[in-house]
């Protein structure tokens, strides 16, 4: 019984969203586009540098990146505090 | 059949619910969840996909292109896959640790014995 | 492991080293960056442990907490230089001195390592960062329930 009801949330879930992905906007045609033209027109003059995903990565969103720096840590910590050496 | 690549992502994050759903094992449970982080990524880089776009990087880019695809989406993928890649990490330690304490990697049985 | 993977390690570890160094150096230049070279670097730590077997490497826990450190504290200075406008500026580019020269010409162009400001050496902080956490989650996997870990 709960397994039938599993399947069923679990295929209207599916169905949701596959039909969400045939409904979206056609692909290669971006909805909105004004923050992105910005970004590759004004890279190279901005932050001189020809990447525009690195200069976006650290310079543009440099507190996204600050942000998962830090989850990382995190990340790094929780592992070295949970394989630490257990006395006894 | 325009939107095959979005439909693709959709089906690979409900394979990983799929995952999540029927089976117990703990790392077989992490690697539903790293199916579901890959469609996830793949549904964002696809969304700033632009028709006929060249990669956003201007180093012997070939002159005269029309378009360049979207970099922001890319920049957020690149962060999302960096913290998939922790989470996947932190799990794997978690599943290490239970097998160590209680001798099996079954999600049910492991309820069972909770105490 | 066996002989051949031994010196098959052997070879590989240096041009490794190098694509890695390349890749984070070349961050703003060419598709890649801290995390991918950092990422890149961090596999030689797993062949290593692989080969070599993790207990041989562990004097090496304590040098990629070092990194590790160092890595998130040169990212946040880096940050910090902006503090003038606002966090995060990019203050170097442009400027004419380290890494400040413009690009060659807008537009498409072979490029010049030395622009961008303080995005190589943001990218270099990171990768450091990312190899040291990758490098130490992988060994204290191998390492744990070792009677010598």
């Amino acid at each position: 019984m709960k397994r039938w009801l599993f399947l069923a949330a679990f295929l209207v879930l599916v169905g949701y969203l596959i039909g969400g992905g045939i409904w979206l906007h056609p692909f290669g045609v971006p909805a909105r586009d004004e923050m992105d033209r910005y970004f590759i027109q004004n890279a190279q003059a901005e932050v001189a540098a020809n990447n525009v995903v690195t200069s976006i990565v650290f310079d543009y969103r440099g507190f996204d990146t600050l942000g998962e720096a830090t989850v990382l840590l995190a990340a790094v910590v929780g592992v070295a505090l949970m394989l630490r050496k257990v006395k006894g | 059949m325009g939107n095959m690549p979005f439909v693709v992502s959709m089906i690979l994050v409900g394979l990983g619910f799929l995952a999540l759903i029927v089976r117990r094992n703990l790392i077989k449970l992490a690697i539903g969840i790293s199916v579901i982080e890959m469609g996830v990524n793949l549904f964002l880089v696809s969304l700033g996909y632009v028709r006929g776009g060249i990669a956003p990087i201007y180093t012997y880019a070939p002159p005269g292109f029309k378009e360049m695809v979207f970099p922001t989406p890319q920049a957020l993928t690149l962060t999302a896959i960096v913290i998939g890649l922790a989470t996947t990490a932190l799990m794997l330690a978690f599943a290490v640790v239970i097998y160590r304490h209680r001798g099996t990697l079954d999600a049910g049985k492991i309820r069972e014995l909770k105490g | 492991m066996s002989v051949v993977v031994r010196t098959v390690t052997r070879v590989i570890l240096p041009v490794a080293l190098a694509f890695g160094a390349y890749v984070i150096m070349h961050g703003h230049l060419t598709p890649g960056g801290g995390f991918q070279g950092g990422a890149v670097t961090a596999s030689i730590v797993a062949l290593l442990v692989v080969v070599y077997g993790g207990a041989r490497l562990k004097g090496a826990k304590g040098w990629f907490a070092v990194l590790e450190d160092v890595g998130a504290l040169a990212f946040v200075l880096l940050a910090f230089l902006g503090i003038g406008a606002t966090f995060f500026r990019n203050v170097l580019a442009g400027s004419g001195g380290l890494f400040g020269a413009p690009v060659p010409q807008l537009g498409p162009n072979p490029g010049a390592l030395d622009t961008a400001g303080t995005l190589p050496l943001m990218n270099w902080a990171v990768g450091l960062k990312v190899i040291a956490g990758l490098g130490s989650v992988v060994l204290l996997l191998s390492l744990f329930g070792r009677e010598d870990g």
